[in-house]
């Protein structure tokens, strides 16, 4: 079975000032344990393709499911990265107390071992006790990743999750990301507005047209399970593809509305 | 050392100003402004006297009660409120209403109808509420919409939303609508029982008055002076270590700008 169904979306705002469509006849399918990005020019309507996925706002047309279940609400088994940690991680919380929030179904031991476990992955151990803003940008992202994962979600959305840290850390967290899902398996959809980052992160890329969003391509992305930011990223197969990305985003049609 | 030097830069020109106050009053000898000595004076005999268990400690009372119960009911109600845009926007003209009336216009009334006895909490309360409802209210609509998203996609439970994403997002507006209701208590404290009591620090004071005291009257202005700014130290201490997870540089340009 597929983990996420995306048929026909599509969303229109209503407005004062008339109706705006960000996103229309959206198709496409994630299976278990893949990485796919979603890649499209700034303002096509990812955010709001990623916000109807995830249940936060109701799409006009179209429906969407997670394994097998039509999402009318959010689901429970499903968490997203947002873009800006900084408001998104609770400043009064600890880093422990942060990852350890949402998971109030659980029991206190059973609580404290997996935020443990989330912090340990993403590599952030010591720094449990401390106050987000106490850690630099890219920390304070590992953290919000480190809540995703402990939630243990059978889909994990990540919007634009590295665009808010500077170039160096953006590479770390990339390989912080490849890894974890390599050991965990987790099933992610990205959506950045960056070519190389889609085509380094994904087993697949999905490029969207200008707004109204709808897929123009889904492209598989062979360059393996382990990539390397200095060797993949030369590798004649990246160059192409990015290549191939990039023209596609320029050619994309913008749809008269 | 340095924290000597710090504490003399706090109270240097506050105790220039005492001894200047003292020179001048005996120099002019003018029978309604005494020297800060002779109301020391008056103070230690008024203070030590029965005054402290059937005046001050009931005044202090129920200045602290009256603060408490308002505090509660304005940051429940303002938490509910701050996050329902229906109950906001059908309450609103009833609140600016209610809270432009000035609270001692209140005395008369509330002494009609509990007594003049028993008038004086339901006055503060009355009037202390406001600062603290609305600035919860305003705070707490205020939880930025990246937080509203997060406590959705995690599925928080009410509570948690309420009291573990909301009241603290509110925090700040709440700390600072408790410091005016502190001293909106302060005043109407006083108020209420220079108007209409048979005991409280306000009821001494008129006394005095009455008695032609004027060091007694002074000495009761100077308990009122430093009850309330102990009771302010107290909560920007406790206001401190509240805020303590945030960012050091806010807080203190927030104690700036504040006046902390």
């Amino acid at each position: 079975m597929k983990m996420l169904e995306v048929r026909g979306l599509g969303h229109t705002y209503r407005g004062k000032d008339g109706t705006h469509t960000a996103i229309d006849g959206l198709e496409f399918t994630v299976d278990p344990g893949e990485l796919v990005c979603v890649v499209g020019p700034s303002g096509c309507g990812k955010s709001t393709l990623l916000r109807t996925i995830s249940g936060l706002i109701k799409p006009t047309r179209g429906s969407v499911s997670l394994h097998g279940n039509p999402v009318d609400g959010v689901p429970s088994d499903l968490s997203v990265v947002f873009q800006d940690y900084s408001r998104s991680l609770f400043p009064w919380l600890s880093v422990t107390k942060n990852v350890e929030f949402p998971l109030r179904k659980l029991t206190r031991r059973n609580r404290t071992t997996r935020a443990a476990e989330a912090l340990a992955a993403v590599g952030l151990d010591g720094a449990g006790r401390k106050y987000p803003w106490q850690l630099s940008g890219g920390m304070q992202q590992r953290v919000a990743i480190a809540r995703a994962l402990a939630y243990r979600p059978s889909l994990l959305l990540m919007d634009e999750p590295f665009a808010s840290v500077d170039a160096q850390t953006r590479f770390e967290l990339e390989d912080l990301l490849l890894r974890v899902r390599r050991e965990q398996d987790t099933t992610v959809l990205l959506v950045t507005h960056d070519i190389d980052e889609s085509v380094y992160l994904g087993d697949r890329v999905l490029v969207l047209s200008k707004s109204p969003a709808t897929v123009v391509a889904d492209l598989d992305v062979p360059l393996g399970q382990h990539r390397d930011q200095i060797t993949t990223r030369s590798s004649d197969a990246f160059v192409d593809l990015r290549a191939r990305v990039a023209g596609l985003l320029t050619s994309a049609p913008a749809r008269v509305r | 050392m340095n924290r000597l030097l710090r504490f003399a830069h706090r109270w240097i020109v506050f105790a220039v100003a005492v001894v200047v106050w003292e020179l001048l009053t005996r120099a002019a000898a003018h029978p309604y402004f005494s020297p800060p000595s002779t109301i020391a004076e008056a103070a230690v005999r008024l203070w030590s006297s029965d005054s402290l268990t059937e005046d001050i400690v009931p005044g202090i009372g129920r200045l602290l009660l009256g603060w408490a119960v308002a505090a509660v009911i304005g940051v429940v109600l303002g938490v509910l409120l701050g996050r329902s845009n229906t109950a906001r926007l059908a309450l609103g003209p009833v609140f600016n209403f209610l809270r432009s009336i000035p609270p001692p216009l209140l005395v008369p009334f509330f002494a009609a109808t509990v007594g003049i006895t028993r008038m004086q909490l339901p006055v503060i309360i009355f009037g202390a509420v406001w600062p603290v409802l609305l600035n919860t209210v305003d705070g707490a609509r205020g939880v930025d919409s990246t937080k509203v998203d997060t406590a959705r996609v995690f599925k928080l439970s009410r509570a948690q939303w309420l009291l573990g994403v909301v009241l603290p997002s509110a925090l700040p507006k709440v700390f600072a609508g408790l410091r005016l209701s502190l001293s909106m208590s302060l005043i109407l404290m006083v108020i209420s029982e220079l108007v209409g009591s048979l005991n409280g620090i306000g009821y001494q004071l008129a006394l005095a008055k009455d008695n032609y005291d004027a060091p007694g009257m002074w000495a009761w202005i100077v308990l009122l002076g430093v009850l309330g700014y102990l009771f302010n130290s107290l909560l920007l201490l406790l206001e401190r270590r509240a805020l303590a997870w945030q960012p050091r540089h806010s807080l203190e340009a927030r104690a700036l700008a504040t006046g902390g």
